[in-house]
């Protein structure tokens, strides 16, 4: 099994998703979860520019370009879905209604601070979106992201070295390796991969771990990757 | 003497936007972006212009030919980051100091432009508390939480895309076409209106999504 691809990490994430919840998945990674929601239960997408209960990808012959989502690809309205315009969605999200919001994350920190939306490439123009609102007000946050850098560096840190999304907002880390629970104690691991051990772990996470009395292992179907 | 908004043709219809206007344009991923009418003020060659837009780069928006010409001073926005590696027009003049940038959250960029149409002078947010984005700006704390102060964004002209219009301006919108059109179209002393097709007669009460008060011109796009 081992480690999880992109696409796993984003059927583990999906996992947790309960009936009737409102989420909304950010780009990148976490739009995969729509994908993988259980059999049996309903689950309503809100996109940021204002789909309220977003349906799958549009097929090529029923592509609309007046109907997209946040990353403008053209998608479809689930049964029950509306649109609303953006000052009423971000209402929406600072308001409070949102259950969860799957972000992507470039860092996280132990006491749940998260940096997405600024990696300092230079001289490229900010990229803002409605992350910030998103990671300030919605009612859980979950990170999905890869464990470590490309060159092995630790993204879940004592503090984040990146500017901050929001600070203190992550409630849970769902890794390549791992899924991790943001505590006021810090990072608390419910499941880890049987090939990584808890000291491996910990020696590939910048910041103390502790292990839930109930930590079990990490296992996803066989999925292939995104391209 | 009956109200009629339509307008002969987009270069009529921004005819008098001039330099140093502010001007807000709709428009998100593809979906509502009042292109003809941005083509249209390009072509006027006004300067120092104002946008308020939410993306200063996004590929499928023209707003990008407006900086390219050199038309723009300053971009209130969400997103301004080209794509790839290389620069945009927007990230070079940018870097060399020959436009000013204010970037704000997309929900505290909406909501600037909302509050801008209703009388409201600023609002608290929690949206960037604790952030770079915002150093320097007020903040209060209310009920234990931390917000900070934001003020409203108003504009001189308003260039909103739309699906179906009528005479009096009132407009419906397609699916995602809406999102910032119908508050920009609150927030303008002159809200331009480009959408697929007009008509004569009204359009029924229970379907208008925007009332055509806030609306003080419309035009045909021509499927740009």
């Amino acid at each position: 099994m081992g480690v999880l691809n992109r696409r796993q990490i984003a059927w583990r994430a999906a996992q947790d998703f309960w009936d009737g919840m409102l989420v909304n998945l950010g780009l990148g990674m976490p739009v995969n979860c729509s994908d993988y929601v259980r059999a049996g239960l309903e689950v309503v997408v809100q996109s940021e520019n204002g789909i309220i209960g977003m349906g799958p990808l549009a097929a090529a012959e029923a592509a609309d370009a007046d109907l997209v989502d946040a990353g403008s690809r053209r998608v479809t309205i689930a049964p029950g879905g509306t649109v609303i315009d953006s000052a009423w969605s971000f209402a929406m999200i600072r308001g409070g209604h949102i259950d969860v919001t799957v972000l992507g994350a470039f860092e996280v920190a132990a006491n749940g601070d998260l940096a997405n939306w600024d990696s300092r490439i230079p001289d490229k123009g900010p990229l803002v979106g409605g992350a910030m609102d998103l990671a300030a007000s919605a009612k859980a946050v979950w990170v999905m992201m890869e464990h470590n850098t490309r060159s092995g560096g630790a993204r879940l840190l004592e503090a984040c070295t990146l500017p901050l999304t929001a600070p203190g907002c992550v409630k849970r880390i769902y890794t390549d390796i791992a899924v991790i629970e943001v505590t006021q104690a810090g990072f608390v691991v419910l499941e880890v991969i049987e090939e990584v051990s808890r000291a491996a772990l910990q020696a590939r996470t910048g910041a103390p771990l502790r292990f839930a009395a109930a930590c079990g292992v990490l296992r996803a179907p066989d999925i292939a990757d995104e391209e | 003497m009956a109200i009629d908004k339509r307008v002969g043709s987009a270069a009529a219809a921004v005819s008098d936007v001039r330099d140093g206007a502010t001007v807000m344009i709709s428009g998100f991923g593809g979906a509502g972006f009042a292109n003809d009418l941005v083509l249209a003020l390009r072509d006027r060659a006004v300067r120092g212009l104002t946008l308020i837009v939410n993306s200063a780069t996004h590929p499928l928006s023209f707003t990008h030919t407006l900086i390219e010409a050199g038309m723009v001073a300053k971009v209130i926005c969400s997103a301004a980051r080209g794509r790839g590696k290389g620069l945009s027009a927007f990230e070079q003049l940018w870097k060399d100091g020959k436009i000013e940038l204010v970037a704000l959250p997309q929900g505290t960029f909406a909501e600037c432009i909302r509050a801008g149409g209703a009388g409201i002078p600023a609002f608290y947010t929690p949206s960037g508390y604790g952030t770079d984005l915002t150093l320097g700006k007020e903040t209060r704390r209310f009920g234990g939480r931390d917000y900070v102060l934001e003020e409203a964004l108003v504009a001189d002209v308003a260039l909103v895309r739309g699906d179906v219009a009528d005479r009096f301006g009132n407009m419906t919108f397609r699916y995602a076409q809406k999102n910032f059109g119908p508050a920009m179209a609150t927030a303008a002393k002159l809200t331009i209106a480009e959408v697929r097709a007009v008509q004569d007669a009204p359009i029924a009460p229970e379907l208008v999504e925007l009332p055509g008060v806030y609306v003080n011109r419309v035009i045909v796009a021509g499927g740009v």
